[in-house]
């Protein structure tokens, strides 16, 4: 296929997929914020969620403070923030209508009327909570429609796997900004560990991964940093979990090189990666910084973007 | 103005044979349901993303082409005569093209006036003893057709450069199939979903002698902002076709490649939806960023196919429409099916008298114009219009052609006031292969939705039908 329709799709993916974590984040830090302040410290959730979308400092060139209004404004409907979500299904459109021989009906339909009803209804923004949790319904939906649809009607063909390509990379992105900044501001306060506070900045993190049902599915107990941690980080069995990101990724991988009759670097690094996390434990994470070695990971998770776009995007 | 031919109703009251059936639907299907069916197509033309861009227009990039679900319906045996006269022009144009840029007959002939050839901005010189693969020039061509009688069909333009509205001939069938399948049951349509496999082998056909084995295809396109994008894309789609931008593009010892995921990949033929300007910016404009440098290169070695050819404008300029009929005849000895409408060339001082005298009453377009840009409607301007218009003809005469306005023949259209008469024309497509000719039965159908006006123009706010031939 040509190398730009790649391109397009695997950046459509990873559109996608950062709308809806965008969106999940925004609902995530809601919650924690409509508690008690005796619940939640002093710690500025919007903060955490300008951090872990990686966006705190072109935010304050624009504002001053992060609040509510601002945080939302900002992640949802700028137009200045190249990664709002506004800016995410705008661009995804337009990657889809530049590969739309690559896409199935079913996942244009689901990326053109969600544009459509971005224009239609959301464009002024939100003005109560109740419209916010719309809007966030809104954009979760057309993520696991045209997730559904591109798993329901693509061909298993290279456009597939460059796509699910995006859609892994971006995931497994996301999944470490928000372990690494909650850890980031919750470890220095490690006194508080097993407090009410903890526990809803815990399942805060969960819920922003859609895996708080799960953590209690698979350990059976109370939230325990280590266990959020060991979930995310290494449980191949949670879809979120940079493990299963990476699982998938060397398999995409390998089905294109398979069809192409051609291995290269981006195999090669991907499983190098697979396997770092596959012979790890929590314990030597743990001893080795939990900080540390998540953010050698978000550098060579984004190495892999690049050598992914170097073999086959360019 | 002769009083415009209906299509539908033969005056005194009787109706025309190919829509009786329509008629009684019509009579059956209170007109609700058919404003209910209206707003569906349109809501199904925004999902699918059917949309054409208007260049300039700052408040929305994309707009909706005004559909009107009722359709306009031709006998079989008045697309017999059409289908056979499309073919005889398209013949000729492809000999025109080819005797310009070779032998030059017609001209030592004195049939064409040489001037209108070589002071011609569209001609293209580099194309002079180039030759085409197959000897076909216009592969695609769109031939804009009006009715004005119940016997006469006119030509008023040959498209022979990169016509476009083939995408929406075929979606307009298939949202009529999808609104009104009982309608469908009543009559006999032959189809035109099968234009797309028709367009591929026609392409393949003209593979140059140096593709090996299967030739790729591929569909260049200046990009998604081009007013045409979607019809680029369908087309690519139906077509089973990369849709490829100059930057995938790549020339390298004179043959052309494609940048794939898997390496370069070569390519034969390109339906090329880029004007000759743009194409190569080391040939034509330097400043193009929508070409690829080399392409000219690669198509003198006779590695390249280009549909349609490099230089083909000249056969569908205005000026050199008025001599069609002779052309036809200068090239096949026949008669032609299909007539011109009536000409004046303001380069010509006796026409440009006669024109400068008739203005109120006449059409003045500019001979290098489309898209309805730049005319004069005589009938429908203002006294101050036809002054300033009557001094751009004094300063630049040989830039205009004028013809009468022609009553171009209704038909019925949902208004906002029910039906109406509104007036109509029809571009068919016909697509030219190394052997054959072919034309799916049917076309676009134009229709201006304003009342009295004759300007079909998409981009002048006119809209589409469907257009049936019915199998008999």
């Amino acid at each position: 296929m040509l190398s730009r329709t790649a391109e397009n799709l695997y950046w459509l993916a990873r559109y996608v997929e950062r709308a809806e974590y965008l969106a999940r984040t925004i609902d995530a830090t809601l919650r924690v914020t409509a508690l008690p302040a005796a619940y939640i410290g002093k710690t500025n959730e919007w903060d955490s969620a300008l951090l872990t979308a990686g966006v705190a400092a072109s935010f304050y060139q624009t504002y001053e403070e992060a609040n509510e209004h601002n945080v939302v404004d900002y992640l949802s409907f700028s137009v200045d923030n190249p990664s709002s979500i506004r800016n995410c299904i705008e661009a995804a459109r337009l990657n889809s209508r530049s590969v739309r021989t690559a896409l199935t009906s079913e996942m244009w339909d689901t990326i053109n009327s969600a544009w459509i009803e971005l224009q239609a209804v959301w464009n002024k923004g939100t003005s109560t909570r109740e419209d916010l949790a719309k809007f966030l319904r809104f954009v979760q939906e057309t993520s696991l429609r045209f997730d559904g649809s591109a798993y329901r009607t693509m061909l298993r063909n290279d456009a597939y796997w460059f796509s699910r390509l995006g859609l892994h990379l971006e995931r497994a992105d996301n999944t470490a900004r928000i372990l690494d900044v909650k850890y980031h501001v919750l470890l220095p306060e490690e006194e508080h560990v097993g407090g009410p506070l903890d526990f809803y900045q815990w399942s805060s993190i969960l819920r922003s991964v859609s895996a708080l049902t799960a953590y209690h599915w698979v350990y059976r107990e109370t939230l325990k940093p280590w266990l959020v941690a060991d979930l995310l980080i290494l449980n191949g069995t949670l879809p979120r979990s940079l493990a299963s990101c990476y699982d998938n990724l060397v398999r995409n991988l390998d089905q294109i090189g398979v069809a192409y009759g051609r291995q290269g670097p981006a195999q090669r690094h991907a499983r190098g990666i697979r396997n770092r996390l596959e012979h790890s434990n929590m314990n030597d994470i743990f001893q080795h910084g939990v900080h540390e070695f998540i953010q050698e990971f978000i550098t060579d998770n984004s190495r892999l973007g690049e050598i992914i776009t170097k073999q086959y995007l360019i | 103005m002769a009083v415009a031919f209906d299509e539908m109703n033969i005056p005194g009251g009787d109706l025309r044979p190919a829509y009786q059936e329509l008629a009684r639907w019509l009579k059956e299907t209170p007109p609700e349901a058919l404003e209910y069916r209206r707003q569906e197509a349109e809501l199904l033309f925004r999902r699918i993303g059917i949309t054409f861009a208007v260049y300039g227009d700052s408040e929305s990039t994309e707009r909706l082409i005004p559909f009107d679900v009722i359709p306009r319906i031709m006998s079989g045996k008045e697309w017999g005569v059409l289908e056979k006269g499309l073919k005889q022009r398209v013949k000729a144009l492809n000999m025109f093209l080819r005797d310009v840029y070779h032998g030059r007959d017609i001209l030592r002939a004195g049939i064409v006036p040489e001037d209108l050839i070589f002071q011609n901005p569209v001609f293209r010189p580099e194309m002079n003893g180039q030759q085409v693969p197959h000897d076909v020039y216009v592969h695609i061509a769109g031939i804009d057709i009006v009715r004005i009688d119940a016997n006469d069909f006119i030509v008023l333009e040959d498209n022979a450069r990169t016509p476009s509205g083939v995408s929406y001939m075929l979606e307009n069938r298939e949202i009529m199939m999808r609104l009104f399948p009982d309608l469908f049951a009543r009559h006999r349509v032959a189809p035109v979903e099968r234009y797309p496999d028709e367009l591929l082998s026609a392409l393949r056909s003209v593979a140059p002698l140096s593709a090996s084995g299967e030739p790729t295809v591929a569909l260049l396109t200046p990009g998604v902002y081009n007013s045409a994008y979607y019809e680029h894309s369908f087309l690519a789609d139906k077509l089973g076709i990369e849709l490829v931008e100059g930057r995938d593009l790549i020339v390298k010892n004179n043959e052309v490649f494609m940048r794939t995921t898997e390496g370069l990949k070569r390519v034969d033929v390109i339906y090329r939806r880029v004007d000759d300007d743009f194409l190569d910016p080391l040939t034509f404009r330097p400043d193009s960023a929508l070409g690829v440098p080399g392409l000219m290169s690669a198509y003198a070695a006779g590695n390249i196919t280009l549909a349609n050819a490099v230089g083909t404008g000249i056969a569908d300029d205005k000026a050199i429409y008025s001599y069609m009929p002779d052309i036809v005849k200068f090239y096949l000895g026949e008669e032609p099916v299909l007539k011109n409408v009536q000409t004046w060339r303001c380069r010509e001082p006796k026409d440009l008298a006669y024109v400068l005298d008739h203005l109120n009453e006449l059409v003045v377009k500019e001979v290098h114009g489309s898209g309805g840009y730049g005319m004069l409607i005589g009938p429908a301007a203002t006294k101050a219009t036809i002054e300033a218009f009557r001094e751009k003809l004094k300063r630049e005469p040989e830039g205009f052609i004028a013809q009468p306005t022609l009553a171009l023949s209704t038909c019925p259209t949902c208004t906002a006031s029910g039906l109406a008469p509104r007036h109509v024309d029809l571009r068919p497509f016909v697509l030219t292969g190394s052997k054959t000719t072919t034309i799916v039965p049917g076309g676009l159908t134009r229709v201006a939705l304003k009342e009295g006006s004759l300007v079909v123009n998409s981009s002048q706010g006119g809209g589409t039908k469907d257009t049936w031939i019915l199998d008999e």
